[in-house]
């Protein structure tokens, strides 16, 4: 049944404060979730104060700054800074999205920070994505195509085939869609979630692949496709400016046309 | 295995977890019926409410003779009968979304029983009213 609240070794307790170094003028408090398997306690928010003068623009310098000078325990995905790669999704001031894409300015009063929500956590900032991954990889997310290939070429798309792809081809992966669906977190066990619609509609819209019917045959289902309810959080959400919940409406339009 | 002693009890890879049982092969008729009712609501209710205010202070003889007429009986039965199926339908998603485990099934059960026996209500009332209104003439 529904769960109201949080599982009692999930509640989160009060953590330590850091406090900014002396002379420090321009002082932002970064709140940020901590919880580690090691021992057997429960999560507690840990505060950092530090001075925004020393550090770059985005909310992933500010917590970069952190674990290298401040408290190297704090952990957390990252790689490439620049919203490419999709590793620092993360919850910031209640909203997911990249840690390297977010201005420190944009938010008002403290920074709070946690993992992606109602995912295990694997330590502090790190939530396990496998599921979601298994949830990619059931989609078969490449091109199925019968036809041979052209020999020494590629096989070729006219330009408003490849337009097509357009808004699709741009999502990297980060599962802050996914991650924010509050359908994906009452049913993820079988809901396929956002990020992972967008993927497939991405190759049921390719000109180039063959298993379009096969595609949607793998999505005719009450909760792999239709336990969207059109919250819309994914589109609202997503770092890259993309719009899932429009991909998962065109599915459902593809399904009624063959079948309606 | 009788011990209690903690234990991984799913050891299943994520993808076999992912594919799961497979795809169910049905939902696309659900959601376009919760679609095609709702966009039928709309002119039916409307008709409805528009009916219920020319009817206002009515007594009873005149409310039955309105009942009586076949266009009348038609639209309310049809009114009825789509508000009920989109309450199952509405429902059953309410259902899938909140209840889990093993009370998912017998709940969706209830949904389809309640549901269809108020339908059924609405029905036989209007079967009812006309009856009354051919009795009087």
């Amino acid at each position: 049944m529904v769960e109201l609240r949080l599982p009692r070794n999930s509640e989160i307790g009060k953590g330590k404060t850091y406090p900014a170094p002396a002379g420090a003028k321009n002082v932002r408090t970064f709140r940020v979730y901590r919880w580690t398997p090691d021992d057997d306690k429960n999560p507690v928010v840990d505060s950092y104060e530090v001075d925004l003068d020393t550090i770059g623009p985005m909310v992933l310098d500010a917590i970069i700054h952190i674990k290298n000078d401040v408290d190297p325990t704090l952990t957390f995905r990252r790689s490439c800074r620049e919203g490419i790669c999709g590793s620092c999704a993360m919850n910031i001031d209640g909203e997911n999205t990249l840690a390297c894409l977010k201005p420190i300015k944009d938010i008002k009063g403290d920074v709070r920070i946690y993992p992606l929500p109602h995912m295990p956590i694997v330590k502090d900032l790190v939530s396990n994505l496998d599921g979601a991954y298994a949830q990619l990889r059931a989609i078969n997310p490449w091109l199925q195509s019968d036809s041979a290939p052209p020999p020494d070429a590629e096989r070729k798309q006219s330009i408003e085939e490849r337009a097509k792809l357009d808004g699709m081809w741009e999502c990297i992966l980060c599962f802050c869609c996914t991650t924010s669906c509050p359908s994906y977190w009452w049913n993820g066990d079988k809901y396929l979630g956002p990020a992972v619609l967008l993927a497939a509609y991405r190759w049921i819209a390719d000109s180039r692949d063959e298993h379009t019917g096969d595609r949607l045959d793998g999505l005719e289902d009450t909760f792999k496709l239709y336990a969207c309810r059109t919250i819309m959080n994914c589109t609202q959400t997503c770092p890259k400016g993309l719009n899932p919940a429009k991909a998962i409406g065109r599915i459902k339009e593809l399904q009624i046309e063959r079948k309606v | 295995m009788t011990d209690s002693a903690p234990h991984i009890e799913v050891m299943r890879s994520q993808l076999g977890r992912a594919r799961g049982l497979g795809a169910g092969g049905s939902g696309t008729g659900h959601w376009w019926a919760e679609r095609v009712t709702a966009a039928s609501l709309l002119p039916l209710s409307t008709w409805f409410i528009v009916q219920m205010f020319r009817l206002g202070g009515a007594d009873h003889a005149e409310v039955v003779k309105w009942g009586g007429k076949p266009v009348n009986a038609t639209m309310l039965t049809a009114l009825i009968i789509t508000t009920f199926y989109h309450a199952q339908l509405g429902l059953q998603v309410i259902v899938d979304d909140y209840v889990h485990g093993k009370a998912h099934l017998p709940t969706r059960i209830l949904v389809k029983l309640v549901t269809s026996l108020l339908g059924l209500l609405g029905v036989f009332a209007v079967i009812k009213l006309v009856a009354a209104g051919n009795r009087r003439s």
